[in-house]
Parts: structure tokens; C-alpha cells; sequence
């Protein structure tokens, strides 16, 4: 559970600029790995912080005849002491790749460890799955394909009864899937979905969290468009399970909304969504209702706090909060009288206005939006008219964008055929100018043309 | 952005949409050289227009790892005994005894007092071991482990191979042991394979040390024609002695 977990920061040794340089750092590594569609990012549950096992820094890296003998010791030691601690101790020898390394290439260890997975032993069994936690979160495929052996047993006690160990096997599987294709070709036959589906009926927060996150790494993979979401691949299809209820279920705004669990299964529900396998499914289970009153519900705990300013900060910290709202009132308006007439009756054209300065993106998809209204018709262009539209339309022609400048000529060209007495007023505050300065720019020369006819004969 | 001061309270208040005005084109509209429709917008999973909202994803899981871990020690009590009938584990930590509680006491035959990790694999066991009508009755009786999967086999042969092949699951899986397997249950050492090494079926595995030697049980051939009551030597010791595979004997 990362709300337990989130305890506080290591008392920092860089300075404020340092962490930013090094935010921007992951950022941009992150870009490119996705890019290259290698983006793979795991969690790690970790208990003890270097400073407290009292080891000085690290744990050392364990060499192979170590890993031997904790493995030794804890599958035949006499005191059920020393067998845990032989297994803690190779647990943070395995906090090093190194060590990870050295361990998958000792014959039989992974046999070793499975067999304390299994045994009776309530502690050696959590170490033991801990020792395959650390090993999942190595970034070699290698490593995660070494672990293959246990995931029957990993997916077997998901139904058990023990939460934190249900935690612990699902951040480790989690883990493990998105680490490699090897792995989840196995997993989907051994049953994972039907697991998973067992497993998300559980009462306990920290379960569900762990859950949604192995979830949404399932998701995630390349081939879930084909093999893991739709309806038709049967046992391994995440469509035909009851997981997209219970996914819905736990997004439900209200009390018992809790934030860590719903933005793992918020994103569990857009890998299913953009992968456009089979939406209408999802609309049945009522997930445009249930996002919506959840979006009404965050936007209404935004607003409360009354300070205009924590709009703004709010959009600084999420880049992708408004290309993506801006979207979905796209889509909302497009083919929708309703939606347009709403915007129009809710004052909201001027707000949107206000956002072009923000970004060339932006300022696109306002201008569609706009387009979606003003292309309704005379009724709706009377009620953009007169306004902040034209003086803003005018500022946008200044910018150098060819795609921002391309659909304002568009507006304009609605705004001009539905509401003839724009032109005059574009003609007075110097539209003509502003026109030409685009006359020569290949996208745009058709319609600045079409533009100056039409307000010259106007 | 500033919306209007009186929005949230017309948007709470507010009966509905407005009724839509008229929808009126003009082909001159859509006349070359303009070209906007109207349409909804849709783009594939990978596309770039969700890379931000990916990184802002990617740096959250990144961050929680960045942070060190507070979890607080394991509170310790006093030194308590399980209080489970024969079994004599101690504990100075309620999540370890919990954690040893769910794994050993959960989900128990009362029957034979074996104990498995999750309730469908008892539920299986159940079936295919005591139920004695079920027995008669049915040709199949191994069902598949695999929660979600209805699979049944004629014998426990079939099921492991239905499982190795279909399932994936390893030949050696621990809680699928077939009941002819009697013999003492060994080291679990590396190397070891087979099933018939494995000790006792479908139970939680063994202590590899100091396994009591079995003595021959039940062919599986007459387990039709033997009501499951009757145990022959090794079933017996199980009923009348607690697991012999606790950690600690009483």
C-alpha cells in the first residue's frame, strides 16, 4: 500500500535544483523510452531502509558460494531464527544485480527458493516470496524469466487468505509481466485473469492497490489489444471476466473512493478504452456515467478552494490535463447541438479564449471546439457574436503556428458566412493585414485568398 | 482560466440542458478551399498525444520507489502460542501469526486435517478425497486447479497433463500430488523430481528434514471400491496426530 509506504523522503542530501535537474532527467528518458515503446517502470516494496538495518550504507553483494550457503541454511537449518535470517540475508544481497545474476546461474537455487515458497513455514514462505520480489525488479529479462518456476505458485496464492502476502505476490507478478513477453505468455495460460478476478473481490485497500497495478502492467503489454482485453480470447480475456465491473466499481466517487486504488484502475480502464477492442462493453457496464460523475466530482473538489491561481498550478503540474479535456469536448460537441448550445448558454466561449496563450496545442483544439459550434449554423454564430471571438481571432492570425493560424481562417470563414456583420468590424480593426501576412505560406495561401475576396466584397 | 462566478451554482441548480438551437448549414460551409468537419477524434494507444499523460504515469510509479520505505517496525507483543489444537507455534508479532494463521489454519480439511493455500484448491481436495458419493457417481473426479477452468479428468494423470500442456503449469507442481504417492517424504533438495519424492498429496509442502516413513497405503485402484473412511496405517496416524508436519511438536 503506497500510502503506508510513502513515508517520508530521505532527508536530502542534493539541493532543490538538483531534484528538479534530475526530474527533468527521468522525464526525458522516459519520452524516449516511450518513444522507442520500451517504457517499463516497476514498484518495489522494500521494509527496511539501509540506515536502519544498520549496515552502513548497502547491503554488500553476495558472491556464489554465499548464495549458496544462505540458501542451504535456510532450507536446512535447525532454528527457524537462523533459516529466516539466512533468507533475509540473501534478500539484500539480491537488492544488487549482481548478486541477482550470480543467483539465477547457481543450478537449482530458484528450485530452492520455490521449495521455501511452498513449505509450511509462515515466515520462511514471506521471505521467500520477498527474495522474488527483489529478483522481479531487476531490468534484465533474464532475471524476471529465471523466476518462471514460481509463478504457479505466485497466481495460486492470490486466493489465499494473508493480505500482505496477496500484496506482495501481485507487485512481484506485476513486476514480472511487464518485464517480458516470455513471462506473460505463461501467465495467461496458468490463469492469471481468472486469479486476478478472484482476487479483486477482497476488502483490503493495500490488495486492491497491488492489484491495479498488476493489472494495468498486464494492459499495458504490446499484444493486450489482441490476446489479453478482447472478449473472444476466453480464459485469458480481461473483457469477458467480471474484473471491467469491479474496475468500475472502485471509481465510483463517494466516501469510500480511495485515491491509490482508483488511479490504477482509472488507468487499467484506458488501456482498455484507446485500445478501441470493444468499447460498447464497457458502456454497458455504465462507464461513461461513472467517469463522468467521477470528473464532476474531482473537478468540484478543484473549484471549491476558490483560489484562481490553483487552476493554473494545477495545469503546470498535469501538462496533459488540458489537450485532454479540450479532446473530450471535442468529441463531446462535434456532432452534438446540445452540448454546443450548453456551452454557449453557460458562458463558457470566453473562458476557452483565455486558454490560447497557453500552447500551439491548445490553441488548435480551442479553435476546433469552436469550430464544432460555429459550424452549427447562423443561430450559433449570433451567439458568438459580437464578443471576445473576433478580437481573439485577430490576435491568433499574428501567431507564426500554420496549424493554429489554419484554424482560425477556418472560424473565420463560419463566423463571416453565418454572421455577415463580422465582416465589416474585421475590416475596421485591420483584418485585411493581418490576413496578409500569410499570403505566401503554401497551407494557408487557398483560404487567406478565399478570406480577403469574401471581406472585400463584403 | 477564470469560468464565470455563477457557473458551479447553475451547473448544481440547473434543471438540464438548455433546448438545442436549430442546426441550419450552408453548403458553403464545407466548400473547397476550407475544409473543416466536425467529427470525434480517436487515437491509438500509442500515439503521442498520450506521452505525457504516460511519463506523468511512469515518473508516479518511479517515485514511490525513489522513496525510502517507512514502514514502522513489526509491533511485538508478549510471546503467545497459536491457540490452534496441536499446534505449538509462538509468536511475538500479530502479522506473522496472522500470515501463519491463514496459511496453516485456513483452509483445513476437517477430514484430514491437511491444509491448503486457497479454499478452491480445499474444495477440490475435498471432492476428489472424501466425498464418497461423488466417487460412486462420477467417472470424473480430478478437476483441473486452475481457478477458471472446469476442466474434469478420470485420473489424476490426465490432470497433470492437462495442466503441464493447457495450464503451463510445471509437472512438479506441490499441490498436486496423486493420492497413490505414499512414500516418506523427502528433502525438498535442488535436483529432486517426480512426483512420487514429493510426500503426501496436495498438502502443504514438508519439512525437508525428519519426514516419518509411511507405510504402504491405499492403491489407487480400489479407491473406488474402498469408502474414504477406512484409512489403512498412514491415514489413521494423520487423524489422531496433528499435522506431523508442524515445526514444533507438542
Amino acid at each position: 500500500m503506497w500510502s503506508r509506504r510513502q513515508g517520508r523522503l530521505r532527508p536530502t542530501v542534493c539541493g532543490v535544483e538538483e531534484l528538479r535537474r534530475r526530474r527533468r532527467e527521468r522525464e526525458a528518458a522516459l519520452r524516449k523510452a516511450r518513444r522507442e515503446q520500451q517504457l517499463v517502470s516497476k514498484r518495489l516494496l522494500r521494509n527496511d531502509a539501509p540506515e536502519e538495518a544498520g549496515e552502513g550504507c548497502v547491503a554488500a553483494i553476495l558472491g556464489e558460494t554465499e548464495v549458496q550457503q544462505f540458501l542451504r541454511q535456510a532450507q536446512r537449518g535447525t532454528e527457524e531464527k537462523e533459516r529466516e535470517g539466512a533468507l533475509v540475508s540473501l534478500r539484500r544481497g539480491l537488492q544488487h544485480p549482481e548478486t541477482q545474476q550470480t543467483f539465477i546461474r547457481l543450478e537449482g537455487s530458484m528450485r530452492t527458493l520455490v521449495g521455501l515458497l511452498t513449505s509450511n513455514q509462515a515466515l520462511l514462505q514471506l521471505e521467500a516470496a520477498r527474495c522474488l520480489h527483489e529478483l522481479s525488479h531487476s531490468e534484465q529479462s533474464t532475471v524476471a524469466e529465471a523466476c518462471l518456476p514460481a509463478t504457479s505458485y505466485l497466481l495460486t496464492y492470490l486466493s489465499s487468505h494473508s493480505s500482505d502476502f496477496i500484496e506482495l505476490c501481485l507487485y512481484t507478478l506485476g513486476n514480472l509481466i511487464v518485464e517480458s513477453e516470455a513471462v506473460r505468455r505463461q501467465l495467461l495460460p496458468q490463469g492469471i485473469v481468472p486469479a486476478l478476478a478472484a482476487c479483486i473481490q477482497s476488502p483490503h485497500v493495500a490488495v486492491l492497490e497491488a492489484l491495479g497495478y498488476a493489472l494495468s502492467q498486464l494492459l499495458q503489454a504490446e499484444e493486450a489489444p489482441e490476446k489479453i482485453i478482447p472478449p473472444a480470447s476466453a480464459s485469458s480475456s480481461i473483457l469477458a471476466s467480471t474484473l471491467p465491473q469491479h474496475m468500475l466499481q472502485m471509481l465510483q466517487p463517494g466516501p469510500k473512493l480511495n485515491p491509490g486504488v482508483a488511479v490504477e484502475f482509472a488507468w487499467c480502464l484506458h488501456y482498455i478504452i484507446c485500445s478501441q477492442v470493444s468499447n460498447p462493453l464497457l458502456i454497458g457496464h455504465g462507464a461513461l456515467s461513472t467517469l463522468g460523475l467521477l470528473l464532476l466530482d474531482l473537478a468540484g473538489a478543484v473549484q471549491k478552494t476558490e483560489d484562481a491561481g490553483l487552476e493554473l498550478f494545477f495545469f503546470q503540474k498535469q501538462p496533459s490535463l488540458l489537450p485532454e479535456g479540450l479532446w473530450l469536448l471535442n468529441n463531446l460537441t462535434a456532432n452534438s447541438p446540445s452540448f454546443c448550445t450548453s456551452l454557449l448558454s453557460l458562458d463558457l466561449i470566453e473562458p476557452l479564449l483565455q486558454l490560447l496563450p497557453v500552447s500551439n496545442v491548445v490553441s488548435v483544439m480551442v479553435l476546433t471546439v469552436l469550430c464544432n459550434v460555429a459550424e452549427k449554423g447562423p443561430a450559433y454564430c449570433q451567439r458568438l457574436w459580437p464578443g471576445p471571438l473576433l478580437p481573439a481571432l485577430l490576435h491568433t492570425l499574428a501567431f507564426s503556428d500554420t496549424e493554429v493560424v489554419g484554424q482560425s481562417l477556418e472560424l473565420l470563414h463560419l463566423l463571416f458566412l453565418y454572421q455577415p456583420e463580422a465582416v465589416q468590424v474585421f475590416l475596421q480593426q485591420s483584418g485585411l493585414q493581418a490576413l496578409e501576412r500569410h499570403q505566401e505560406e503554401a497551407q494557408l495561401q487557398d483560404r487567406v485568398y478565399a478570406l480577403q475576396q469574401t471581406a472585400l466584397q463584403g | 482560466m477564470q469560468l464565470p462566478p455563477a457557473l458551479c451554482a447553475r451547473l448544481a441548480a440547473g434543471p438540464g440542458a438548455a433546448e438545442p438551437l436549430p442546426v441550419e448549414r450552408d453548403p458553403a460551409a464545407g466548400a473547397a478551399p476550407f475544409r473543416f468537419v466536425a467529427r470525434p477524434v480517436r487515437f491509438p494507444r500509442e500515439h503521442q498525444f498520450f506521452e505525457d499523460g504516460d511519463v506523468q504515469r511512469h515518473l508516479y510509479l518511479q517515485d514511490v520507489i525513489m522513496q525510502v520505505a517507512d514502514v514502522p517496525e513489526k509491533p511485538r507483543v508478549p510471546a503467545f502460542a497459536c491457540q490452534v489444537a496441536g499446534c505449538c507455534q509462538v509468536f511475538d508479532a500479530l502479522d506473522d501469526y496472522e500470515h501463519h494463521y491463514h496459511t496453516l489454519h485456513g483452509n483445513v480439511c476437517s477430514f484430514c486435517k491437511r491444509a491448503f493455500p486457497s479454499g478452491h484448491l480445499l474444495d477440490a481436495h475435498i471432492l476428489e478425497w472424501h466425498d464418497s458419493l461423488f466417487q460412486i457417481l462420477s467417472e470424473r473426479q480430478d478437476m483441473c486447479l486452475v481457478e477458471g477452468c472446469t476442466e474434469k479428468f478420470k485420473t489424476s494423470r490426465d490432470r497433470k497433463d492437462h495442466m503441464v500442456r493447457m495450464h503451463l503449469y510445471p509437472a512438479d507442481f506441490r499441490f498436486d500430488k496423486p493420492k497413490k504417492s505414499r512414500s516418506p517424504a523427502s528433502a525438498e533438495a535442488p535436483g529432486d523430481s517426480g512426483e512420487r519424492s514429493e510426500g503426501e498429496a496436495m498438502e502443504i509442502c514438508s519439512e525437508p528434514v525428519a519426514a516419518s516413513p509411511a507405510p504402504a497405503g491405499e492403491r489407487r485402484i480400489y479407491r473406488h471400491r474402498i469408502p474414504s473412511t477406512i484409512c489403512f496405517g498412514q491415514g489413521a496416524a494423520r487423524g489422531f496426530k496433528s499435522n506431523k508436519k508442524k515445526t514444533k511438536q507438542c
